[in-house]
């Protein structure tokens, strides 16, 4: 596929990024504002409410990076304005503030001295005049370069490392060419591939930092770790497909960065790219976990390969699926977007499943809805660190 | 007809990807990087996605596969058996 003159359709922001969805966000800063944040959503149409269990007496970096994904979520390119509701003023203005650097439009509420009722009757006046003002936003057409593609692959098989993760990788390649910013990550699932990641960092300052990382989380694997992690990685649909260690997960996986492209950055888990190519963002493996990171650091689309059939979406980032595996296209087929199952018979080749998936990407970032997205899948799980005070 | 796929010539298994394969089958397989041809009689009924061992496996060695070591030999393994979690382990964590 040539793409030097391939454009998308999608809303360009106040701040220059270019989202290829158009929420209304109600974003609720802890557990406690869920209720009111999924009343409003209920009573304002075409509003989307994000409920999560965390946010009290978080601390230190864990806090940190709560605060950082929920304001990373808000300034996400795919969201065009944002309600945030939290249990008290002072953090709510916290998050809000730091979303409406982006210049997108941006309300706050706390719930306290006001009470539920009083909240949500605000909060929803609010939401209807955003939802109606980004109804008539529009799409505009722009180049290839203003998407940012990330990629993690969930219930993998040995027909991922064969056929939909070199498909991804082919696909990355071609995008790499049109400096397009992309990312992978997911940390423990390097083990046993670390050295050919770091072989493929663009410096020795790139190379380091990755190995920091990679290293950071060994330790915390053997900290506490009660076993080799025989149930936990490869996973037990992992091992029911077919994979046996964790190398042999690992060298799957990073099948998904393709030949070509360089590491050009890493990213710590609150930490945005600052510039086209790809970059590693140190995350869980754990899918929900991984793209919701993905959707906080601004990404736009996202690339998920599966084996035996994980269903996983986000609610702000498209998430298209693709798979080789003909038992689970066969048995599965309402989650699997991309089919590239015939590269396992010969009778599709590398390239031109790499197509396929680029061709999916763009109609995606068009408006076409993932079937992650038409089957309702908003996985939006927070990462956390540590316990709460 | 492609029964299995290996990734390089130098690995030591390779990837069922049919339903359904029994003992005593003949199967054709595919390397992929250097695109050739091999076949190998099973030795166990392996399901789609699994392993077969195409170079016989001592135990202690090492299994490779993508050119790469993906963990060790437990039990010894021979051509065309079936190759997982009761033979190799990993040599991580």
């Amino acid at each position: 596929m040539d793409l030097s003159k391939s454009t998308f359709w999608g809303y360009k922001r106040e701040n220059g990024r270019v989202g290829v969805r158009n929420h209304v966000l109600i974003l609720p800063v802890d557990d406690l504002s869920n209720a009111a944040a999924e009343a409003v959503a209920n009573n304002i149409k075409g509003t989307l409410a994000i409920p999560h269990p965390y946010g009290r007496l978080q601390f230190g970096a864990d806090l940190e990076l709560h605060f950082h994904t929920l304001i990373g979520t808000g300034s996400n390119p795919n969201v065009a304005a944002v309600v945030v509701i939290c249990i008290e003023d002072g953090w709510a203005k916290k998050v809000a503030d730091a979303i409406a650097a982006t210049g997108k439009p941006v309300a706050y509420f706390g719930i306290e001295g006001h009470g539920d009722h009083d909240t949500i009757m605000r909060a929803s006046k609010k939401a209807k005049e955003f939802v109606q003002w980004a109804s008539e936003l529009r799409r505009e057409e722009r180049p290839l370069k203003d998407l940012w593609v990330s990629t993690k692959c969930g219930e993998s098989d040995t027909t991922s490392g064969c056929g939909a993760n070199p498909t991804v990788g082919n696909a990355f390649d071609k995008l790499y060419d049109h400096k397009v910013t992309l990312a992978f990550g997911e940390t423990t699932e390097l083990t046993g591939g670390e050295h050919l990641v770091a072989a493929r960092c663009r410096t020795p300052e790139v190379k380091k930092k990755f190995q920091f990382m990679f290293d950071r989380y060994q330790a915390i694997v053997e900290a506490h770790k009660t076993s080799d992690l025989r149930d936990s990685q490869p996973t037990k649909g992992n091992i029911a497909g077919g994979l046996t260690t964790i190398e042999e997960k690992a060298l799957g996986n990073i099948q998904k960065i393709g030949r070509k492209c360089l590491v050009d950055g890493v990213l710590d888990k609150h930490e945005v790219p600052t510039g086209p190519g790809l970059w590693f963002i140190d995350s869980s493996s754990a899918a929900a976990e991984m793209v919701t990171l993905c959707a906080a650091a601004g990404y736009t689309v996202h690339f998920f390969p599966t084996g035996q059939g994980n269903v996983i979406g986000n609610p702000i980032l498209p998430v298209i699926k693709l798979c080789a595996n003909p038992r689970t296209v066969k048995l599965m087929s309402e989650h699997v977007d991309v089919d590239v199952s015939g590269l396992l018979r010969k009778e599709m080749s590398p390239d031109q499943a790499g197509d396929a998936l680029l061709e999916c990407m763009f109609r995606t970032a068009n408006g076409r809805l993932t079937a992650a997205e038409a089957l309702g899948h908003r996985e939006f799980v927070l990462t956390r660190l540590y316990e709460s005070a | 007809m492609i029964h299995f796929v290996v990734h390089d010539e130098g690995d030591s298994v390779g990837v069922v990807v049919v339903e359904g394969v029994k003992s005593g089958q003949k199967l054709t397989g595919w390397i992929m990087d250097q695109d050739k041809d091999i076949v190998i009689d099973a030795k166990s009924d392996i399901p789609i996605g699994h392993k077969l061992a195409i170079k016989q496996l001592a135990k202690d060695s090492t299994v490779i596969k993508y050119g790469v070591d993906i963990g060790k030999v437990i039990a010894p393994i021979a051509v065309g058996e079936h190759a997982h979690v009761h033979n190799i382990r990993t040599k991580r964590w």
